[in-house]
């Protein structure tokens, strides 16, 4: 049993507790049984006893309840007895029906599951690309994206500062079916070390190197001198050519898209952090929180994004 | 103050089972059994069409259909109210609030006028209570036969008597049940799942709640709810002018009561020092709650005229003028003037009147479309690449009417306001989500946050048309 103190009461809160509750209704018997009227005749003139309450010179007869209110009354202490006995309410007696809150959670999960896994079964058979063109399955997708996915990526799925866009065709790790799934059921760790090591002017280069890459207005010289300091350090990940690596989920730097360009940054900036402090991008693993099945509509999902424009 | 005194009203024993000439109670009040007498006459003609009218109405009703629904469908799982052609939604509760108020109105607007006209005419316990007593007339017999059948040991014309009438009972009983629930889910496979155990579980419930509750409540309990249960019965009497029609006895014309030779005439009763009351007790023993109406007026008088009719056939037989006892006001009896139209009705009247126009004016007028806006929460704004502001909202669009709709999204408030072209297509009865992002030019932020409004408008029906007002939010530190 689970509730507010842990997982038990002590022995003598739980005796507390079973005392109250059955001195409650032990009290509840009491009055009802005190309260019987054993003499309610009318006397010779027709007079019936009254309570001797008065108000404005009314009084108050004392007649007795109906007998079937009587018993109601009795219905209910029966009712609150098979209660304590079929339901936790006795301190740490769990009811012999073994009923719990996280009990009947369970119980509501898997009646969830029996209901809809079949219906997400269905959608898994259905390869991605044809599951993206139906509309039916995109709107529960959606829903599904919008509960799980949109607090980092945006309910447009546009992302934010350290979490990519989705509705573009820039992919870190490749925007393939497989390469979503893979993305979505296992995670992602994207790891960029930092290079405070090669020094301050060595990651100047670099930084109008890589914006050059890119086509936006930097020092040529100092780009020059970054190149080979380039296809010493970065081309491995990145490529010679700057175009990045799926398989490693190295960016593209030639795109002018930056992933970690903070509101109000410039793009030259976020590189030099980059490249000073190193990033850590960390995708969770969806695939222990919403299942295989919901994985392979979110993932539908998103390979939908690039039919909207 | 003069203090009121009190009386025992307790009518006498006739026709219940006495308990006993002991000198102590027993432990609370056991319920004496009222044997209803029947009795025809003008106002039970009425009561009695006023019942039929409303019993076809109840099991008829779940029967008829709109298009392919029934039309009176409280469709709960589906969180769809269907009456007629309209349908309703659980965001739109407030008109049903709107609605019981109004019925609370008229009642107590009725009840100004005419006292418990509701309990007596109307009311499904009544109506329920009755039917079933006329049932246990046609079996058992009548009231007499019935208080000589209760008493005699059980032999088989007794218990075949009593089996037939509870099963009787029980049958009108599960109809009621099943017709209640043909409300709530649709009847005709109501009726065709519940044999079959094909139903849901909880119809079976609530059947079977429902058959339980008409047995008891109309064949056990009866004026027991009317007196110890129904709250309306208890405030009734504030509502009680000296104006109210009331079912009253007249005293002044009665009295002195007393059996006489029926060859007297009325001229010659009156000389030997009768009233008209000829003391037959048919008032009593007509009265589903048991009262003595010539001890005036009490609360558990339903107002149903019972004893009228039956006093009205006695005086035809003896010749005397009828209305001993009648629908009267207290102001009548006491011979001053009485006044239909008094403050306190015209009051009533004149909130009903405003509450009934407001009502049909707000269901009339009722947008057939949900529209909500919800700002993105995970950024305030973002900065698109050339320097525009954007903000990313969630719409819910929500269509509540009998047919499909496309509706087009359009944005105002600032002038560089721009949003990608939104057509919605949503199906009749179902909601979808738009997420849409709106730019601006930064150069027009000149606040921190500005109120913009988004208009959604169905392009089928012009006066389907809503706006919501949301905020477009820029840089704070400019």
């Amino acid at each position: 049993m689970n509730n507010l103190w842990g997982d038990s009461l002590s022995s003598f809160w739980s005796a507390w507790i079973i005392v109250i509750t059955l001195g409650t209704i032990a009290l509840s018997v009491w009055i009802l049984m005190s309260n019987r009227r054993t003499d309610k005749i009318p006397d010779a003139d027709g007079n019936v006893e009254t309570t001797g309450h008065a108000a404005d010179g009314i009084e108050e007869y004392d007649n007795p309840l109906p007998k079937w209110w009587f018993q109601l009354f009795v219905l209910t202490v029966v009712f609150a007895l098979g209660y304590l006995v079929l339901y936790p309410g006795l301190g740490n007696y769990a009811g012999i029906l073994g009923w719990s809150q996280e009990s009947q959670w369970e119980q509501e999960v898997a009646d969830a599951q029996e209901r809809f896994t079949p219906i997400f079964a269905q959608y898994q058979e259905v390869p991605i690309p044809e599951l993206a063109r139906d509309d039916d399955a995109m709107q529960v997708a959606e829903r599904i994206y919008q509960n799980n996915c949109a607090v980092c990526h945006g309910s447009n799925a546009q992302g934010g500062y350290g979490f990519p866009n989705l509705t573009n065709d820039d992919w870190l790790y490749g925007g393939e079916p497989e390469n979503i799934l893979a993305t979505l059921n296992h995670g992602r760790n994207g790891l960029m070390p930092s290079w405070q090591q090669l020094g301050e002017n060595n990651i100047e280069n670099l930084t109008q190197y890589v914006l050059a890459l890119s086509s936006l207005e930097h020092d040529a010289e100092r780009a020059d001198s970054g190149e080979s300091t380039y296809m010493a350090v970065c081309a491995a990940c990145h490529a010679p050519n700057g175009t990045g690596n799926t398989a490693l989920g190295a960016p593209n730097l030639t795109n002018d898209i930056w992933l970690y360009q903070a509101p109000g940054q410039s793009v030259a900036d976020s590189v030099r952090q980059t490249l000073r402090n190193g990033r850590n991008g960390h995708m969770p693993a969806q695939a222990a929180y919403i299942g295989e099945e919901r994985v392979h509509l979110v993932a539908a999902y998103v390979y939908s994004l690039r039919f909207n424009d | 103050m003069e203090k009121i005194p009190s009386r025992d009203i307790t009518p006498p024993t006739v026709g219940h089972h006495t308990p006993g000439e002991s000198e102590t109670q027993e432990m609370y009040a056991k319920r004496r059994h009222i044997y209803v007498r029947e009795i025809k006459g003008l106002f039970q003609k009425v009561r009695r069409s006023a019942n039929w009218a409303l019993m076809l109405v109840f099991f008829l009703l779940p029967w008829v259909n709109w298009g392919s629904r029934p039309a009176i469908w409280f469709d709960l799982p589906g969180r769809e109210f269907h009456i007629f052609a309209a349908t309703f939604y659980p965001q739109e509760f407030v008109l049903l609030s709107w609605l019981l108020i109004i019925c609370a109105f008229g009642l107590f607007f009725i009840t100004v006028f005419a006292g418990r006209v509701w309990c007596g005419y109307t009311c499904p316990q009544s109506v329920w209570t009755f039917l079933f007593i006329w049932l246990e007339h046609r079996i058992e017999g009548s009231r007499n036969q019935r208080i000589k059948l209760d008493k005699q040991p059980l032999t088989a014309n007794k218990a075949w008597r009593k089996g037939v009438k509870h099963a009787a009972w029980l049958l009108i009983a599960l109809a009621t049940g099943i017709t209640f629930v043909g409300y709530f889910t649709p009847i005709r496979t109501l009726v065709i799942e519940l044999p079959s155990l094909e139903a849901h579980g909880w119809s079976y419930f609530w059947v079977g709640f429902f058959l339980v509750f008409t047995y008891l409540n109309a064949g056990w309990l009866r004026e027991q709810v009317c007196i110890y249960m129904c709250p309306y019965a208890r405030f009734q009497s504030v509502m009680f002018d000296r104006d109210t029609l009331i079912v009253s006895y007249d005293e002044a014309r009665g009295e002195p009561r007393g059996s006489r030779k029926k060859s007297l005439s009325h001229t010659q009763a009156r000389e030997a020092g009768f009233g008209d009351c000829i003391d037959c007790d048919l008032c009593v023993q007509v009265c589903p709650t048991g009262i003595d109406i010539r001890d005036g007026l009490q609360y558990e008088c339903i107002t149903c005229a019972a004893c009228i009719d039956a006093c009205d056939s006695v005086m035809d037989k003896m010749g005397y003028p009828r209305g001993l006892i009648r629908y009267t006001t207290e102001n009548a009896l006491e011979g001053k003037k009485s006044h239909i139209l008094r403050p306190r009705l015209l009051g009533y009247f004149a909130a009903l009147v405003v509450m009934v126009a407001a009502f049909a004016w707000a269901v009339n007028d009722r947008m057939p479309l949900g529209f909500d806006v919800e700002r993105e929460r995970t950024q305030l704004y973002q900065t698109t690449r050339d320097g525009r502001i954007s903000n990313v909202y969630s719409l819910n669009i929500r269509n509540l009417d009998n047919q499909d709709h496309t509706y087009r999204l359009s944005v105002s408030g600032l002038p560089s306001l721009t949003l990608d072209d939104v057509v919605v297509s949503v199906p009749a009865g179902d909601s979808r989500l738009r997420v849409v992002t709106v730019l601006v030019d930064a150069s027009d932020l000149s606040e921190p946050s500005h109120p913009i409004t988004f208009t959604l408008q169905a392009q089928q029906d012009e006066r389907i048309r809503i706006e919501r007002e949301a905020r477009f939010l820029g840089d704070i530190r400019r």
